[in-house]
């Protein structure tokens, strides 16, 4: 047994790792790629932290965020709290695992539909030319000049500070820039040759729109929607700086926005939630430079 | 002759845009759920039915939305964005009073960052593997991922609150006393905190597009023969690499117009300072319709008046868009 | 007339992932003032090498010259300084380059582009060097110079980008021209105009032309000298007439075979047109010690295999590097 497979142990390994390289599977390539880029890897290593301590942290962190549980200002790491208390004497840590969910869900949510319209919108203008490109482009520069954020202000104030409406006036907002890409990516794969030979032997539009030329358009769109989502994250965050969250929730913006008027006494209070939001949107940035590396078909040749 | 025509074709565009944003914001506001009349009524102390009914009629607001509509607009052709109820001025007066020191400071932010962008950029281009190269790499991510009012905040705590360098909040003192000297060094001491925290996350963004750019127009055809004709170094990147790595630079900082000004509300916020974002804050908060549709309203202005300008830019820097 | 240019001994030296490859192995020739001397070879031979070597503008950090001299009116230039060679190019040697259509810069006008090399080089003024630029225009036969000097060079055909690059590398006059494939990416009735052009313009200005193309049609038109360069290596040079007519290298033979007119015009009998099988070898193949050529040589033997082979004189000025080379 043992004089079996010895041979065959070092023909797959010399021999074989070339044809070996060249069979595999472009995802595997560029998860090769994605490992390769250290920093992708340790940022969405960290990322995976963040949303654990997103789900798990307020299940076993059980301090309630909204309760005073010790006098107001009470430094880090002095009398238990990791993070010092608030001007209201409330746990700041427990108020940063609890916010991850709100940035989370938010960013995530926000992304997903800035995606959805974005593509939707860049895919028909691309697809089919003409006047429906020059009126959704049109449609899209109109949304463009939209100051962002101060429409999204009026939006939130307006239909009321819920997560569902800051999820929408995030996604309102943000959706032009992923539908140019789209558009573009459209513009350039539908006069590729397997398009026009799909297209000869009679595929239909909507076949050809999300079978053929979508596929190929994903590695662009992909690395934006993970940049979406910080975005978004920060858009949320300075939402509820100003204020214009709901008022039941905890989210990391918020917990700056109330601390403040108190910076001189206690600047740790704004410190580590911002410190939060950064790492979040710094790693989810990593991770889209990564993507964007191990995607890009350009970059992997060399 | 076609030039001309081509700008008068895009400053059409841009009114019509205008006038779109103008139709939203207006549905937006008097679509919404929630009364105008009672707004006002609370904002006026509380008000019985009679009252009411006046404010109503007073307002327009026993007409049909088109009709309403159709007024606000004509209105706001004269220049006339109506009366705010909030606080009690023409809206136009309110906002002319706050949109000098919002301009300020995104107009500033803005070209500074073009400038330490390009600069670093280039820079780092021509060293790849120097320190400022590294920087613009670090300084990138922590630009564009640290949220810009935490930025300030944290600016605001080290150099007035700690060291107590520059002002903690406003735009001027008053109790300077001096000449214009005097008053304009008061006032650049107290801009150069939130320009700094504004234009970070922008020279985030200038310095790697940038740098990028540059990296590739060095290793075009064009350069190689600026390089056989014996040219200087100096020309050759300023001169002949420069022009052309700009164009990408511009046509990014013309789409962040709109983001700038959504920084300057932040930055504003945390440094107290006078402009149309502290504005649109109280006002969103009292539900100043007028004001908060007046402020839309020139924010569209200022982002539509943007891409005008970097059109020309690109125009002037890009025979190309120019086209025959 | 005197030697303009003499090279000793160039060896360049390429970095690539897989280690340092010499695209130029141990190359010698001389331009004497006013010639016209082409190389020739398929690409990858090093041919473009050889003339960016001489302008000093190999790839930075990518290649270097490991060693021998270029002597330019006595002058070694692989030793000068950078300042030195600046003030070389564009002004004593320039080049042109293949590709018309990317060449020139695109944001600035085609006469700025010209009158720079002006103003830089023979230190005109600005209205001085503008009005000397129209002139040159003219001189490369653009319609209507002095309103085309205002144009960009997206507005300007292929044909008419080349020649604008002429005018921009014969602004100041040089002693020697590098025109390094100027006609491979341009329409053939252009490609005529263009060495109509460049011959014309030699015999007004008396400039040297190193001339670098894959078409042994443009040898035969304009050259009076040619190198046959094969996988960096010189294989056979002398003068045109010597060598179309007699080409001691095989490859040589083969590069002339494939042409079908020029058999018909030299030879004036109709050999069967064949092609040369095989490809050049890879970078990481040069510099081998063997005949780089055997692998795609029928006459091929044990010896080719074994040493590379040695320069040999045919006749008077004939130089070529093949063991078989009487066999030919």
């Amino acid at each position: 047994m043992s004089n079996f497979s010895k041979p065959t142990d070092s023909s797959t390994s010399q021999a074989g790792s070339q044809t070996i390289e060249r069979a595999r599977h472009p995802a595997a390539d560029a998860l090769g790629m994605f490992v390769k880029n250290r920093a992708a890897a340790v940022a969405l290593f960290v990322l995976v932290l963040i949303v654990v301590a997103g789900i798990v942290g307020p299940i076993v962190y059980e301090t309630d965020p909204y309760d005073m549980v010790w006098a107001p200002f009470s430094p880090p790491g002095q009398e238990g709290f990791l993070f010092g208390t608030d001007y209201l004497g409330r746990d700041i840590l427990a108020g940063i695992l609890h916010g991850t969910r709100v940035s989370l869900l938010v960013g995530l949510s926000a992304a997903l539909m800035t995606v959805f319209i974005g593509v939707t919108v860049g895919a028909l203008a691309g697809f089919f030319r003409g006047w429906v490109e020059e009126l959704l482009m049109r449609i899209t520069e109109f949304f463009q000049v939209l100051p962002t954020l101060l429409f999204s202000m009026v939006i939130v104030a307006l239909f009321g500070p819920t997560l569902t409406v800051i999820t929408i006036a995030i996604g309102a907002v943000s959706w032009p820039a992923v539908a140019r890409i789209t558009r573009a990516e459209f513009l350039r794969i539908r006069e590729l040759e397997y398009v026009t030979a799909s297209r000869a032997s009679g595929t239909r539009n909507a076949k050809l729109m999300f079978s053929v030329i979508l596929p190929n358009a994903l590695p662009p769109i992909i690395v934006q929607a993970a940049l979406m989502v910080g975005s978004a994250i920060l858009f949320e965050a300075g939402l509820s700086f100003l204020g214009l969250t709901d008022p039941n929730i905890v989210s990391w913006g918020q917990i700056i926005g109330s601390n403040r008027p108190y910076i001189l006494d206690a600047s740790y209070t704004v410190t580590f939630p911002g410190v939060a939001i950064f790492v979040t949107v710094l790693c989810l940035s990593l991770v889209g430079d990564g993507l964007n590396d191990a995607l890009n078909p350009k970059l992997r040749q060399r | 002759m076609n030039v001309i025509s081509t700008i008068l074709q895009r400053v059409l565009w841009a009114a019509l845009l205008l006038l779109a944003v103008l139709i939203l914001n207006f549905s937006m506001m008097h679509l919404a759920p929630g009364d105008i009349a009672d707004t006002i009524s609370q904002s006026m102390g509380g008000a019985d039915a009679t009252v009411m009914a006046q404010i109503r009629s007073d307002y327009g607001l026993d007409k049909p939305f088109i009709f309403q509509l159709g007024t606000y607009i004509g209105k706001v052709l004269h220049f006339d964005l109506g009366y705010s109820y909030f606080y009690n001025q023409p809206v136009t007066t309110i906002i002319f009073e706050k949109l000098p020191a919002t301009l300020l400071l995104v107009l500033t932010a803005q070209i500074l960052a073009l400038i330490i962008g390009v600069l670093l950029g280039v820079y780092s281009a021509r060293n790849r593997d120097g320190w400022a190269s590294h920087f613009v790499t670090f300084f990138a991510l922590f630009g564009y991922s640290a949220p810009v009012f935490w930025t300030g905040i944290l600016l605001l705590i080290a150099f007035s609150l700690k060291i107590p360098l520059f002002p903690v909040a406003g735009m001027v003192d008053v109790t300077v006393e001096g000449g214009f000297i005097a008053k304009f060094i008061d006032l650049l001491r107290h801009m150069v905190l939130p320009v700094i925290t504004l234009s970070s996350i922008f020279i985030a963004l200038y310095s790697r597009l940038c740098r990028a750019s540059m990296m590739e127009v060095l290793e075009t055809d064009y350069i190689r023969t600026a390089k056989s004709k014996g040219l200087s170094n100096r020309e050759i990147v300023y001169k002949h690499a420069l022009k052309n790595s700009l164009s990408p630079v511009i046509t990014l900082a013309g789409l962040q117009f709109s983001a700038v000004i959504s920084g300057a509300v932040l930055v504003e916020t945390v440094f107290s300072w006078p402009g149309l974002g502290t504005l649109a804050l109280q006002s969103i908060i009292a539900r100043d319709t007028p004001t908060i549709l007046g402020i839309l309203f020139f924010s569209a202005l200022v982002v539509i008046v943007g891409n005008l300008l970097t059109d020309l830019a690109l125009r002037f820097v890009d025979p190309r868009v120019r086209g025959h | 007339m005197g030697t303009l240019l003499k090279v000793e001994n160039l060896v360049i030296e390429l970095s690539t992932t897989k280690g340092v490859a010499p695209v130029i192995d141990d190359l010698s020739f001389e331009l004497q003032a006013g010639q016209t001397l082409s190389f020739v070879g398929e690409s990858g031979c090093g041919k473009s090498m050889t003339a960016l070597g001489i302008m000093g503008l190999l790839p930075e950090k990518v290649g270097r010259i490991a060693s021998g001299s270029i002597l330019f009116n006595g002058e070694d230039i692989t030793k000068a300084t950078d300042d030195r060679l600046r003030e070389i190019r564009g002004n004593d040697i320039s080049m042109i380059f293949q590709e018309p259509m990317t060449s020139l810069n695109p944001v600035f006008s085609i006469g700025e582009q010209i009158a720079e090399v002006l103003r830089r080089h023979q230190k005109l003024e600005k209205a001085a060097a503008w009005a000397q630029a129209i002139e040159l225009l003219d001189a490369v036969r653009i319609p209507d110079a002095k309103r085309r000097a205002s144009s960009y060079p997206h507005q300007l055909s292929g044909g008419q980008r080349q020649r604008v690059m002429i005018a921009m590398a014969l602004a100041c006059e040089p002693r020697i021209l590098i025109a390094d494939e100027p006609t491979t990416a341009l329409d053939v009735t252009i490609q005529a105009q263009i060495f109509d052009l460049l011959e014309d313009l030699r015999a007004q200005t008396g400039t040297a032309i190193i001339m670098i193309t894959h078409d042994m049609g443009v040898v035969a038109e304009i050259a009076e000298r040619m190198i046959v360069m094969y996988a960096g290596r010189m294989v056979e040079q002398g003068q045109v007439d010597h060598v179309l007519s007699h080409p001691r290298h095989p490859y040589t033979k083969g590069l002339i075979d494939c042409v079908p007119h020029l058999m018909a015009t030299l030879t004036e009998q109709r050999a069967e047109l064949t092609e040369i099988s095989g490809i050049v070898p890879s970078l990481a193949e040069f510099g081998q010690d063997t005949c780089l050529f055997a692998s795609r040589c029928h006459l091929a033997n044990q010896q080719c295999l074994q040493a590379r082979p040695t320069e040999q004189h045919f006749n008077e000025q004939q130089l070529v590097a093949c063991w078989r080379a009487g066999e030919v």
